[in-house]
């Protein structure tokens, strides 16, 4: 699988994640299956309902419902997540897989000392317990 | 009943690619059920080992989370829609509570002998046991409540509980405060409830505060626990453990007993109302006696702790309907449970959409004490009283006993009368306007009350008993007994 992801976004994702610091950001990723891979249109960030801990986000399902209706009038839909790890690889904690969810993808960026420095992207193993990284494909604009 | 399920995005592949299910079933329950038994690949998604729904999984009848139904157990009509709805949760690997399975503690074989009977059941089993072991609950008192439901969660096998208390073990308590013991009368609550505690069982830690909790301590104590059981007796506190719980958002298990009459509820700002939506507004100063005044019946905080125990460990497992949102009262005499109906107060200053109240405030002030100071007339020692009976006749001094008639069965001072304190205003006929009056109450404060109300009458030689029939007892009939 591959995400494609336009340049921009993908910034907007790191400014994000560095304004959240040292709290993790969160949001869905909103676009359309595209052949073998995803891409995403546009951004979709959303409250992170876990206000007790920093180094946890949660989207409630009221939250996804809304916005599931509000991408389909738009001929969009959520292909996947984001998140930052503040101060922690890009790579899916225990937590992360555990909650984890197939066919999405989850964009993780690392904030490292309130600055992004890397990004990538996992999905879930259909048999779970596991993430797979997948290749994140930054669309430059032109 | 056919029902439509409809599966998102993610999940289609497990269902050959459609959104949308027909399916027969009478509850939701047979209807997931069928849907696992058809599309074997949702399994792992949906469900866990012990076929619960994962905690990720929500699902919506039409338009209703179905927990605010009856779960599962939520009966389906013809052309009803279920819809699968995601939670995403995630985080780094920083910290957060033990929601993990892989990150609970584990259990000793020691551990799974004792809880054995625990783990036979599907509600609780290893992973809810280990989520016991896993949790960290602070209670507030070490009495009547605190008593009962600190040794069945120390029982129960919570991993850590917290105890805030001040007092040290009376005789008066061990009618009821079953914690402590005759052979530690005398010694702070704490340490008597945490030897009795470890030693029913050891694998509990206790941690003890040994403070009166206010608004300067409470934040920084209740913060490092998952759940506050409240078992105070008194309306400062009551307030105090209410809000530090809701800028906390920290689960606050609520008991309360007086007489014959206890209550419970669970309130959890997150998900229900707090207990200021419940009472806005504490009572006057005075109104409400304590256990202490009024007494109360021993048994009965055996009944109330154990539910507020109770519905501890049901928060912790995440089984069952909790008290969030309900309030349980409880009537000894006539053995009845009446339930009531509790609705989150969009105008509560504290949980509600304008809060006003955004820190811990002056409860004592909050609760009128010590604004208003209590009438102070003239008193006499129970030293000064024995010489003056001594001296003078019933006729030129009369000694009246407010207290309740059952007061007056455990003791009395000779020549007294007695005139309960609610009678005493329409029972002044009865009374010589030329003699002097002396009152007396069991420590002192009802008496100062009767002597408001006859000085408000005319009379103007009355005194009352400074300490009471108690301080009588202790120092000038010390074979009088003592309550």
């Amino acid at each position: 699988m591959t995400l494609r992801i336009p340049e921009g976004l993908l910034d907007e994702i790191r400014r994000h994640g560095e304004s959240a610091y040292p709290a993790e950001c969160c949001g869905a990723l909103a676009g359309r299956g595209a052949g073998e891979g995803k891409e995403v249109v546009r951004l979709a960030p959303a409250v992170n309902r876990r206000t007790d801990d920093p180094h946890r986000y949660l989207i409630g399902p009221d939250d996804l419902r809304r916005l599931d209706a509000e991408l389909r009038a738009e001929g969009l839909e959520i292909v996947g997540y984001y998140h930052s790890h503040p101060d922690h690889p890009a790579v899916p904690s225990g937590y992360d897989t555990a909650h984890a969810w197939p066919w999405y993808s989850y964009l993780i960026v690392r904030i490292e000392q309130g600055r992004a420095v890397e990004a990538a992207s996992y999905t879930l193993d259909d048999e779970r317990p596991l993430m797979h990284p997948e290749s994140l494909e930054v669309l430059s604009e032109v | 009943m056919s029902v439509t399920v409809t599966i998102p995005t993610p999940l289609r592949s497990f269902t050959g690619g459609a959104d949308a299910v027909e399916l027969a079933g009478r509850t939701v329950g047979e209807v997931i059920e069928g849907l696992l038994a058809t599309h074997g690949g949702l399994k792992r998604h949906l469900v866990q080992e012990d076929g619960r729904l994962r905690n990720f999984v929500n699902l919506y009848l039409n338009d209703t989370d179905i927990r605010h139904l009856r779960s599962t157990e939520t009966p389906v009509s013809e052309g009803d829609v279920l819809t699968i709805v995601p939670s995403i949760a995630g985080g780094s690997p920083g910290s957060g509570g033990p929601a993990l399975d892989t990150e609970l503690p584990r259990l000793s074989h020691a551990e799974v002998l004792r809880y054995s009977r625990h783990l036979l059941l599907p509600e609780v089993g290893v992973e809810g046991q280990r989520k016991l072991k896993a949790a960290r609950v602070l209670t507030i008192g070490a009495g009547g409540l605190g008593s009962p439901l600190s040794l069945y969660l120390a029982a129960a096998g919570v991993g850590t509980i917290g105890i805030v208390d001040f007092d040290v073990v009376d005789l008066t308590n061990l009618q009821r405060q079953i914690v402590h013991g005759t052979s530690t009368l005398g010694r702070p609550k704490l340490e008597s409830a945490r030897d009795r505690l470890t030693d029913l069982n050891p694998n509990l830690k206790v941690e003890t505060h040994e403070t009166r909790l206010s608004s300067e301590n409470a934040l920084d104590i209740i913060r490092e626990y998952d759940i506050v059981v409240d078992g105070t007796d008194n309306f400062p506190t009551r307030y105090l453990v209410n809000d530090a719980c809701v800028l906390l958002g920290k689960p606050n298990v609520y008991g309360s007993i007086f007489r014959f009459e206890g209550q419970a509820s669970v309130f959890h700002a997150k998900e229900g109302p707090c207990y200021r939506c419940l009472y806005s507004e504490p009572p006057p100063p005075g109104l409400v006696p304590s256990c202490a005044e009024g007494g109360v019946l021993g048994v009965l905080p055996g009944i109330i702790g154990s539910i507020q125990a109770l519905e501890t460990i049901k928060l912790i497992l995440g089984a069952g309907d909790t008290l969030i949102g309900r309030l349980v009262l409880f009537d000894a005499l006539r053995l009845k449970f009446r339930e009531l109906r509790l609705r989150k107060d969009p105008d509560c200053p504290l949980c509600g959409e304008h809060p006003t109240v955004r820190e811990l405030i002056d409860y004592e002030a909050f609760c009128g004490i010590g604004a208003e100071p209590a009438y102070q007339g003239p008193e006499v020692l129970v030293e000064q009283l024995r010489e003056e009976l001594d001296e003078k006749g019933p006729e030129e001094l009369v000694l009246i006993d407010v207290r309740e008639p059952h007061e007056w069965e455990i003791a009395r001072i000779e020549g007294a009368r007695l005139i309960p304190l609610g009678q005493l205003p329409d029972r002044l006929a009865e009374l010589d306007g030329h003699a002097e009056i002396v009152t007396y109450c069991h420590k002192g404060s009802r008496s100062m009350k009767a002597l408001e109300i006859l000085r408000g009458a005319g009379y103007g030689r009355v005194r009352s008993l400074a300490g009471g029939i108690d301080a009588w007892a202790a120092r000038v009939e010390p074979g009088m007994a003592r309550y």
